[in-house]
Formats: structure tokens, sequence, C-alpha cells
């Protein structure tokens, strides 16, 4: 491979490093700021200004914290536990395309670099190999601690992850067959007119989706591995310290990753409307070179522009929505989820047969107008008057 | 002792990667056996599928390492740790390991590597060695894989997916509650 293109994958690659830990640090104070406003309170705000260096404070405390390891757990998997979790959280954002191509030239030779650290033809199953394995770090720290509510927490974390990523594949089937590809580069570049993002053209699919990246990312409402009311702290109760700081961290960084794939994979990506208009009014003022460039700046902010309100989504659910119950989360799991991708599927081929691309909003309708339905049958309640 | 140099600075990067993968595969595969704690054993497996997809990708064959890790990595191997876990074999089961179910498993494995190399060593199964008028870099990717599934070995295929579906009906039919059962 040629050098040059070789150090600036390398810059890529570190940048893109660096902003997954910076935002997944940055995810904490914003958690604790948004559950301050949905709380009608204050929040952090002794740190710095507007509390803005509470991250840092949060990671001093971390580091400087004692780091035990309870004498009867397994030493190495322990430790191994927390490398674990965020080792694969970090992993999967390597096939994220940010945005659109840089071009630039060196020794009067031009490239074109994408700014995406690994380019592959199986995007999508590299993401889904990665999500399948983030579970390990939860068990095997679990396991290892030797406690029994550690073991029940981690446990829950690997049922409701075995249950939940069936769902996710399978909606995400839908749009592979729309796409034809499983790069995401090329179903991002599929969503360029606003009508076609896959947002409008597989509603079923996409809350399908939305719902199991918050299975799989063990948040409210499905947090029960980590559920304090009947776990005390889930799989991450014996541990203290930094240990403790990255199983957190890793949520954060899972929660920043599937922001970033939902509004990949259904919002677009790095599109907006009338980005071709934009664009190619810079390139005709600001040339080819120039002008792409500050087209492709333009694309990242707009794509971090919908990570971010995602991000802030995860967190009004969380202090929005109580918890599922564990049956209820199997049920809606394995009896609601999994036949209605299936369905989804299926009507999204036949639509493709005839070259309808909406044919999703057939099972929405019908399951709105069956809602509808059930509700209006249903017998009216009478408010029964409190007794005292 | 210099003939293993020259061969060790013969190599392109890619038989640096190759050597060094496969010594991480055996050595976790010998760690699978010799573990004496069933959840090390599994973990050790885990390593070993790891290996063999970066195998696979050496191969060019980037579609089945993908699924080998979603499958066996992510899947199966979950469900074996999930149910070791619940089993809580930390108390070594001596039972299991008389001398007549070591000799068995001796005799087995023997019998499988007697096989394997006959097999290897077979005139008829010798793999021809690469040449770059034949050589297709996109033999193993999606599309190709896909094609040949799809065309040429449809019937096999289909019968090995009817055959998925008869062991899930049986799992479930085995692992439905009856009438009277108790709940755990």
């Amino acid at each position: 491979m040629d050098l040059t293109i070789l150090t600036a994958k390398g810059i890529i690659i570190l940048v893109i490093f660096a902003v997954t830990l910076g935002i997944a640090a940055y995810s904490t104070y914003a958690e604790r700021k948004v559950a301050a406003f949905l709380q009608d309170r204050i929040g952090p705000n002794r740190a710095g200004p507007w509390g803005l260096l509470q991250p840092i404070a949060d990671a001093g405390k971390m580091f400087f914290k004692e780091d035990f390891i309870p004498s009867q757990a397994s030493k190495w998997l322990f430790i191994l536990g927390p490398c674990l979790a965020m080792l694969t959280a970090l992993m999967s954002s390597a096939v994220i395309p940010f945005s659109d191509t840089i071009r630039f030239a060196w020794n009067k030779v031009n490239y074109e670099v994408p700014i995406q650290a690994i380019e592959i033809n199986i995007g999508v199953l590299y993401i889904f190999g990665v999500v399948s394995l983030g579970v390990y770090g939860i068990m095997v720290g679990g396991w290892a601690s030797n406690n029994k509510f550690s073991l029940l927490g981690a446990i829950r974390a690997a049922s409701q992850n075995i249950s939940y990523e069936i769902a996710l594949g399978l909606s995400l089937i839908a749009i592979l067959m729309m796409t034809g590809s499983l790069s995401l580069r090329a179903i991002i570049n599929e969503q360029a007119t606003f009508f076609e993002w896959n947002v409008f053209t597989q509603p079923l699919g996409f809350v399908i989706f939305l719902t199991c990246a918050f299975a799989e990312c063990n948040r409210t409402p499905f947090d029960l591995p980590e559920c304090e009311t009947e776990l005390v702290g889930g799989y991450h109760t014996e541990y203290s310290s930094m240990k403790l700081g990255f199983y957190l961290f890793a949520e954060y960084i899972n929660m920043f990753v599937s922001s970033a794939f939902i509004s990949a994979l259904y919002f677009g990506g790095f599109h907006y409307p009338f980005m071709s208009v934009v664009n190619g009014a810079l390139e005709n003022s600001l040339g080819a070179v120039t002008g792409h460039n500050i087209g492709t700046i333009i694309s990242l902010v707009v794509f971090f522009g919908k990570i971010f309100f995602f991000i802030f989504f995860f967190m009004w659910v969380r202090w929005t929505l109580p918890r599922f119950r564990y049956d209820q989360l199997m049920n809606l799991g394995w009896k609601t989820f999994i036949p209605l991708a299936i369905l989804n599927v299926v009507i999204t081929g036949a639509g493709l047969l005839y070259n309808f691309k909406y044919s999703s909003w057939l099972i929405a309708i019908v399951m709105i107008v069956l809602a509808v339905m059930s509700t209006s049958r249903a017998p009216k309640r009478e408010v029964i008057p409190q007794q005292s | 002792m210099s003939e293993t140099l020259t061969f060790l600075k013969s190599l392109t990067p890619t038989g640096y990667l190759f050597l060094a993968l496969t010594v991480i595969t055996l050595f976790s595969a010998i760690g699978v056996v010799t573990a004496r704690n069933p959840i090390y054993s599994v973990l050790a497996l885990i390593a070993t599928f790891f290996c063999l997809s970066g195998h696979y990708i050496l191969l060019n064959a980037q579609f089945l390492a993908a699924v080998n890790i979603i499958v066996y990595a992510g899947a199966i191997m979950v469900l074996f740790l999930f149910t070791i876990m619940f089993l809580n074999l930390r108390k070594e089961d001596e039972e299991s390991k008389t001398n007549l179910t070591k000799m068995a498993s001796v005799v087995v494995g023997g019998i499988l590597m007697v096989m394997l190399i006959t097999i290897f060593r077979a005139k008829s199964a010798q793999v021809p060695t690469v040449s770059s008028q034949t050589f297709d870099a996109k033999t193993g990717l999606v599309e190709n894989l896909g094609q040949l599934l799809y065309n040429d070995y449809i019937l096999p295929f289909e019968l090995a997916s009817v055959l998925f579906l008869v062991a899930m009906v049986g799992a479930v039919m085995l692992g439905k509650r009856e009438a009277g059962d108790r709940h755990f």
C-alpha cells in the first residue's frame, strides 16, 4: 500500500479512536445534565465552567480509588472482563463511514482518502460479529467475581443479548435486500435523496433496530443486567476503581457506536437534504479540491449532529421509561420482534419484486389500525375512587 | 538452524501473519483440551475460533471469517459459557474421567488423526499450487459464494436448512414445559 495513504489512514484511525473516547467521556457529563434537566435539577456545575471538567474529575477519582480483587475471584478472568468489554466496544467504530472523501495532493500525486478507518465489503457483518462478542466482557467479569448477584447479572445480560441479536439481524436483512450490498458506505450512498432514507422506506425495521440497540447496550428500559433493586449492582457488583470505570465507559462507547449505526443505516449517514446542490455550489466557487473538502466537513458535522441526537434520545428514554420485567423482555424479543422482523423481510421482498420500496408501510398501517381497533373495543373502565 | 533462518527471512508479511496465527491457534487448541476448569476451556476455544477466522481472512474469505465469528464465537460459545456458568462446574467432576472414557477418547482421537493424515497425503486430495493465471482474489467474497450456493449447490443448501429447522423444532419440543411440570 502507498505510504501516504497508510499515513493518512493511520491519522484517521487515531482521530476516530480519540473522538470515540472523548464523546464517551462527555456522554457521562451529558447524561447527568440531561437527567438533571428532565428532573428539574441543576446537575454537575462545580468542576470548571458549567461543570465541563466533571468527566476529568470522575476519571481522576476512578484512578485513585483502591483497586480491589476479591480473594475467591479468579484473578485473570476478573481483569480480563473489563478489558474485553472495552476492546469490543472500541472495535466496532472501525467500519463507520463518518463522511465522504478528503482530497489532497502530496508530492504532485492526487489522493482521495475516505474518512473511515477500514472500508471492507462485509461492513454490516463485521458490526454484527463485534456486537455479538460484546457480551463476553460482561459474562467473564460477572462469573469471575464469584458473587451470586454478579453471576445473575451476567446470565441476564447473556440471554438478553442473544435474544435481541436475532431480531436485530433480521431487521438489518431488509435493508441489505434493498441495497444489495453489505458495505456501510454503499448503504449510505443508497440513501442520497431525502425520501429514500431507510427510515422512510423501512419504518418497522427502524423501530425494531432501535429497540434492539437499546437492549444490546443494556440501557433502560432493558438494563436488567445491572438492575439495582434486584441485583445490587449486577455484573459489576464486585468491581471497583478503573475496572468499574471501564465497564461504565464501555457502555457509553457502545451507545455512541449504536447511535452512529442508527444514523448511518436509517437516517442517511452523512447525507442531508440538498447536499448535491450545496456540494456543486462549493466545488464551482472554491475548486474541486477545497470545495470538495469543505463539503465533506459539512457532511461530517451533519453526521455528528445525527449521532448526538440519538445519544440524547438514549438518555431521554432512560430518564423517562421504567424498566421492563424480565419475562416481558423475553416475550417482547421472541414473540413480537422476531415474527415482525421476519414479516418485514417477506413484505420488503415482495415489494422489491414489483419495484415498490415503501411496502414496509403496509405492516405499519395494519398494526396502527389493529391497535386503534383493540383500544376502541376495550371496555371503558370507570375510574374507581380511592378509598382512604 | 541456518535453514530455518533463511526460511524465515524469505517469508512475506502474510507468511509471518500465518505463522503467528498458527502458533496461537495450536496453543489455544491445546489449552481447550488441557485446561482443568471448563470455563478456561471454553475461553480457549473462543480464541481458537478467532485465530481460524484470521486464517480465513488470509485466504481472502472475508465472508466465511465474519460468519465464523458471528455463529461460533458470538452465538454458540456464548450458549456454552452460559450453560457452564449455570451448571457451576467449578468443582472438578472426576466421575466422568474414568479410565474407560479416557481410553475411548484416545481411540476416537487417534482414528480421526490417522484418517486426516491419510486424506491429506492422498494423491487425489493434493491441492494444486497457486498460479497467477487462474488466481481470482474475489473467490471468497459474498457475491461469488452466493452465486455458487444458489446455483450449483441449491439442493444441498436447502436440505441443510431443512435439517436446521428440524433440529430447532425438536429443541423447542424437548424444552417445552408440560402441563404438570414445575417452573424450575
